[in-house]
């Protein structure tokens, strides 16, 4: 079992002389490095508002954060030849601790980062009240402007940090390797560094407001950016790490899912979930380094006195805005892919029919990866670009609608004369479809150069990616929660209490965000502080039923946390009577997933056929070493 | 007749009864801008065009979901499992091949109203290259054209009129059946010029002089907005005093204030303003 790969036994003489690298470890390292960041800064004298002092003490504290965490452990024992242990010691615990370390097993990876992921959504979602709560009235805002702004900048990022990893960290890590029949990712170090880069950056940018905040949103314009104060450096590092972690999550996913199938998965028996990840990694594998690299040069900018972005000085604001949105765009289908993925896989199981039309929908997600690429200027349309370009970049952007729409032809065609079983992942999905259908369509409205003259800017493009993120994305992660919780946890949610949590949740985010098309149309521009007086009661709704929307999250967690920790009721190895091979394994899963590796012998989704399941788990092939 | 056959007829006679009914609703709403100038009325116009067309969209996929939840849902305990069917091609290629014709269509529209403005801007023009966001061909028509120069700066817009002694303005006035070519900069950070009313939005970025046109169709007066997030004051940063004159008001109005004394903290004149680097601190 374990001891079969168990490492070379270190003499307990040598592990002694090691200081202990665990999370107490790396939070006292971080406060090292973030003081001696500080200090190095200072020492320079730049006349620099002390931006090198902060950006080096991010940087440095999360480097001693890693490190006293255990990862440079293995890397150090090579360099100096001393014994090495392939697997931490933390994967030979059980229990909480195991939780609370470095782990290198998959399975411990996406639970941390689930639970990761929830705390930051809870954080961004206190944000949005706050935000909303200021818009109640008009004329006597609760808080000041510029901490407005900051509110409005902190929900934004935080969101995004959410958007950008809660279905790829938790589900992808989780379900990747048990859905292609693996023991582990290519690189459990790199897909634990994917998670750990995480919680420094959330740390990073909560500091922000005892730094002055950033007024600036999360497109972090310059030569805004650059008026801010020590604040900004926060979205800077912040937004790196989270850079860091997209891309070197997409790299082991993309390497995992293309050299470590099991036999017999062939790419057209892959889950479509797994094209999902894959196709959203493809994005994240490229596009977020330019984001680390263009915010390498804001932080130039601020500290070197370099010019990238100053116009005065021959740099030019243009230039960020394409960087920025070079990487934005791709972006966003990093958050929605996914998504599709989660609900395309969804969709079979309680239709109770195969995926409809399997093979176009993966041509689907990999034409909008493709696309995806050409299309970033269509948020550049006003800004004064070559005029020569908008007519391409509008093409191209309304051509996202074709594969899109091949999504939605695949869940009609598996829809149609199904056996539809309700349960909540269903109810999530089929919300899923409605909402995002509603964000697709006023997509289009922006895409269009003439329309988007009135609308680029302003509540109604606001309402446009909440609709893609919220209804859409969020929809997806709260139907995949339900479905997969029997199989990460065990335990299972309630199913009545869960179709409360849907209907409450669904209603109140509709209510809440429907009216900000309208508010956007009546000249609300976004990311202001006051407003006209006569959009007041449009406003106050909104405020009411985002507090609804909120309410029911919290709901949710409540009903969560009821199952995962108060709930003696062990869920059964495959709840949704699903035929797909991560429910044919049994509960609590083995800490090696598979003792042998299993063989994949039909198409995905075999149901109606009389098919039992398309997977052989009594393989007699022996699991490679 | 097949229940398959039956529950398409069903749908795609409910389909039709309420894309019309829909369609006929979305006519009647009032869209903006409106039309007070010509580039207002394009957008309303496209506006409304999409409008239409997403309408049946969205009917009939609120309607598939719904009639499929309550139709094929599993009734009792039942254990059985629906067709096997994996995919039709002959559906698959109608799709995307109608979505496609949408799509094209759409974008030919956009294209269409786009290659007007083209033809209309002389792109030999130095002022002109750098971007013209307006909609329609007001360039092309040669009648004397009214040049404005939009200075945004931190927290506020203020308009020189070059043709009037560079005679500046806090509220942009324009007359009535004019050529309006807008030269839009700014001073320290990106802001939006939004002419909500006139249909017009265009950012005003530091060292950029970002044309757009605009031909005033009817008196009456209008907002002006920054849709840029600029800074603390942001949401403060508009001008409910903008107007749109008849020819002979606008001529005394402008003789008035060229007759006042400017007391103005702007830069001189110049076609882009550059910020001073490195001022932090909002």
């Amino acid at each position: 079992m374990v001891n079969e790969t168990s490492p070379i036994m270190i003499p307990a003489s040598e592990r002694r002389a090691v200081i202990p690298t665990n999370l107490l470890t790396g939070i006292v390292l971080a406060v090292v490095g973030f003081l001696g960041g500080r200090l190095l800064g200072d020492i320079q004298g730049l006349n620099d508002d002390m931006n090198t002092g902060v950006i080096l003490g991010y940087v440095l504290g999360t480097i001693g954060f890693l490190v006293g965490l255990g990862f440079a452990n293995y890397p150090l024992y090579r360099l100096f030849g001393l014994p090495v242990s392939p697997r931490p010691e933390s994967d030979k615990r059980n229990g909480i601790s195991r939780y609370l370390s470095l782990s290198l097993d998959h399975k411990v990876i996406g639970l941390q980062y689930l639970v990761t992921m929830l705390v930051a959504l809870f954080f961004g979602g206190v944000g949005a009240m706050f935000v909303r709560t200021n818009l109640l009235n008009p004329s006597s805002p609760i808080v000041t402007p510029d901490k407005y702004l900051t509110l409005v900048g902190m929900h934004s990022v935080m969101m995004i940090f959410v958007a950008s990893a809660a279905i790829v960290g938790p589900f992808g890590n989780f379900l990747v390797p048990l859905m292609i029949g693996t023991n582990r990712m290519a690189f459990p170090r790199l897909e634990a560094l994917s998670f750990w880069l995480v919680p420094p950056a959330i740390v990073i940018l909560m500091a922000a407001p005892l730094r002055g905040g950033f007024a600036t949103g999360w497109t972090g314009y310059a030569p805004l950016a650059i008026q801010n104060t020590q604040g900004f450096d926060s979205y800077i590092v912040g937004f790196t790490l989270i850079g860091l972690a997209l891309c070197v999550s997409g790299i082991n996913m993309l390497t995992t899912i293309i050299c470590l199938r099991a036999p017999g998965m062939t790419w057209t028996r892959l889950p479509i979930f797994v094209w999902g990840v894959f196709s959203a990694s493809i994005l994240g594998c490229f596009a977020a380094p330019v984001l680390a690299a263009a915010l390498m040069m804001q932080a130039m900018d601020r500290t070197l006195n370099t010019t990238f972005f100053v116009s005065s000085n021959g740099g030019s604001p243009y230039l960020w805005e394409n960087l920025f949105w070079f990487f934005g765009h791709p972006e966003v289908y990093i958050f929605i892919l996914p998504a599709f993925g989660v609900v395309m896989e969804m969709l079979p199981h309680f239709a109770r029919k195969p995926l409809w039309g399997y093979r176009t929908a993966v041509v689907g997600l990999l034409g909008v990866t493709l696309l995806s690429w050409f299309v970033w200027q269509h948020h550049l349309f006003v800004s004064g670009i070559a005029p020569i370009l908008r007519p391409f970049y509008m093409l191209s952007t309304e051509m996202i609608s074709i594969p899109t729409g091949i999504v939605f032809l695949v869940a009609f065609g598996t829809l149609w004369r199904a056996r539809m079983r309700l349960t909540v992942p269903m109810l999530f999905c089929l919300g899923f479809l409605i909402n995002f259908l509603v964000g697709g369509l006023s997509g289009v409205f922006l895409s269009d150069v003439p329309t988007d003259v009135t609308l680029h800017g302003s509540y109604f493009s606001m309402a446009h990616f909440h609709y893609t993120i919220v209804g859409g994305e969020i929809f997806a992660i709260a139907g995949a929660i339900y479905y997969w919780f029997p199989k990460m946890t065990g335990r299972m949610i309630n199913q009545t209490l869960g179709k409360v949590h849907f209907w409450w949740m669904f209603v109140s985010f509709n209510l809440a965000f429907m009216p900000l098309f309208a508010l956007g149309m009546l000249n609300m521009p976004r990311r202001v502080s006051t407003y006209n007086l006569d959009l007041q009661a449009l406003n106050d709704w909104v405020t009411i039923w985002a507090y609804a929307l909120f309410l029911s999250m919290l709901f949710f967690a409540a009903i969560v946390i009821r199952a995962w920790f108060f709930s003696n009721e062990k869920a059964p190895a495959d709840p949704w009577e699903a035929r797909s091979i991560e429910w044919q394994l049994p509960n609590p899963l083995p800490r090696r997933n598979f003792e042998k590796i299993p063989t994949f012998t039909g198409p995905p989704y075999p149901y109606g056929d009389g098919e039992k399941s398309g997977v052989d788990l009594g393989s007699l092939e022996p699991a490679p070493a | 007749m097949p229940a398959s056959r039956r529950h398409s007829l069903i749908l795609l006679s409910a389909w039709a009864v309420l894309s019309i009914v829909g369609v006929l609703v979305a006519l009647n709403v009032p869209m903006p801008p409106g039309d007070a100038s010509s580039q207002a009325a394009e957008g309303t116009s496209i506006l409304r065009l999409e409008t239409v067309l997403a309408t049946p969209v969205m009917i009939g996929v609120l309607l598939y979901v719904i009639y499929t939840a309550f139709v094929f849902r599993a009734r009792g305990a039942s254990a059985e499992d629906g067709p096997p069917q994996r995919g039709d091609l002959r559906l698959q290629v109608a799709w995307v091949g109608a979505t496609a014709v949408i799509v094209f269509a759409l974008a030919g529209v956009g294209i269409t109203s786009l290659a007007n403005s083209a033809n209309a801007t002389d792109f030999t023009s130095q002022n002109q290259a750098l971007g013209t966001s307006g909609v329609t061909p007001v360039g092309s028509t040669g009648g004397q054209q009214l040049q404005v120069q939009v200075i945004a700066q931190q927290w506020y817009f203020t308009y020189r009129y070059p043709g009037y002694g560079g005679a500046e303005s806090s509220h942009l006035v324009l007359p009535v059946n004019a050529n309006v070519v807008l030269h839009i900069t700014s001073l320290d950070v990106i802001h939006s010029f939004w002419a909500y009313e006139l249909g017009v939005k265009a950012d005003a970025n530091p060292g950029v002089d970002n044309v757009t046109y605009l031909a005033t169709q009817h008196t009456g007066s209008f907002t002006v907005r920054c849709a840029e997030l600029c800074g603390i004051w942001h949401g403060n940063m508009f001008d409910r005093e903008g107007q749109i004159l008849s020819q002979a008001d606008f001529a005394t109005w402008v003789g008035n204030l060229q007759a006042g004394e400017v007391q103005s903290k702007l830069p001189p004149y110049a076609p882009v303003y550059y910020p001073s680097p490195r001022v932090k601190g909002s």
